[in-house]
């Protein structure tokens, strides 16, 4: 994919895109996709962190986990279906078994190799992650929606809560990650 | 959501997931570093994934309920993705913002994450059911305390 800021600020274009665009807007295009088949569907405007709640009410009585009792099924279907397509691209282009011009592979994390099948590993510390899923289980919930419920579903819907929540959540994140970096955490 | 549903409803939902999700591994959005490497701009590519998927409902959602009534798998007429605005959307949005900062995941790339062999996303997956619990434990409470308000009254 050949832009025209390629072209004509090449030094601009390799500081503000080191890794090209295409996969991302493949990705993105997809992801989009797989919004789309299930909305023409059904009419359902999927999002991902619901599943959080409707699942905890599997094991949990607490009055709030009862509204998602009636979807909570499919929405443990869709969840699968996301880890498994992700398992699809790793056994294709993250084990270099298929590749092409648009995917750049990237050299983030560590790589290893089960049963001739190329898997990944971030390098990000594991109380980062627990600590940011925490704060995610809650903002999300309480927030009505997630990148995939707002920043698709509902910015593609031009729902204004959603694109305030997209705003929101994007500046608050982009804030949380710089004064990280700057104390000197990493990875 | 009716009792009887139609055979393909969970097959669809399956394959749309699929789709969903290897396009997270294909942008590496499934990967915290990329989302970390986007938030401290290094790399702005991340931009497209949110825009790209955006663009693609955005023309769906214009479009399919202009030409069709109802969907066929489910008979839900076609609507858009609208929930009302008041305090929670910022406050929550705030949180889920301080929580992506510092971990560099969602939800959505948090199960991809899981498919392209990152085991050590389960701490994050785990800290998001900790932390969908403790909301849904807050909000159950106040609703509780509320009733009961009501019923003394």
């Amino acid at each position: 994919m050949v832009t025209e800021l390629e072209l004509f600020a090449p030094a601009l274009y390799e500081s503000l895109f080191p890794a090209g665009i295409s996969r991302y807007a493949v990705g993105g295009l997809l992801v989009g996709l797989g919004a789309v088949g299930i909305y023409l569907g059904t009419g359902i405007s999927a999002g991902a962190s619901t599943f959080l709640e409707s699942t905890l009410s599997y094991v949990s009585d607490q009055s709030r986990f009862q509204r998602y009792i009636s979807s909570r099924d499919w929405r443990v279907v869709f969840t699968l279906g996301i880890i498994a397509g992700a398992f699809v691209y790793a056994v294709t282009f993250q084990s270099g078994v298929v590749s092409s011009g648009l995917y750049e592979s990237g050299a983030t994390g560590q790589v290893y190799d089960v049963g001739g099948i190329t898997l990944w590993l971030t390098d990000v510390q594991p109380w980062r992650l627990f600590l940011g899923g925490i704060l995610v289980g809650i903002g999300t919930r309480i927030g009505k929606g997630c990148t995939s419920g707002h920043g698709v579903c509902g910015v593609g819907s031009a729902s204004k809560t959603s694109i305030v929540g997209v705003i929101t959540f994007l500046t608050v994140a982009i804030g949380t990650a710089q004064v990280v970096m700057a104390l000197g955490v990493s990875p | 959501m009716t009792q009887k549903r139609h055979p393909l409803f969970i097959p669809l939902i399956f394959v749309g997931g699929l789709i969903f999700g290897f396009g997270l591994g294909f942008s590496h959005m499934a990967r915290p570093e990329v989302v970390l490497n986007f938030l401290q701009f290094e790399d702005f590519g991340l931009l497209f994934v949110m825009g790209g998927a955006a663009v693609v409902t955005g023309i769906a959602f214009a479009l399919v309920p202009r030409l069709f009534d109802r969907a066929p798998l489910t008979g839900n007429i076609y609507g858009r993705r609208l929930k009302a605005f008041d305090r929670n959307v910022l406050i929550g949005g705030t949180i889920f913002g301080v929580g992506w900062g510092l971990s560099g995941i969602c939800p959505g790339a948090a199960y991809a994450s899981l498919g392209v062999g990152n085991v050590t996303i389960l701490w994050a997956l785990a800290g998001m059911f900790v932390g969908a619990y403790m909301q849904g434990y807050w909000r159950s409470q106040r609703a509780r305390t509320k009733t009961q308000a009501t019923n003394t009254d």
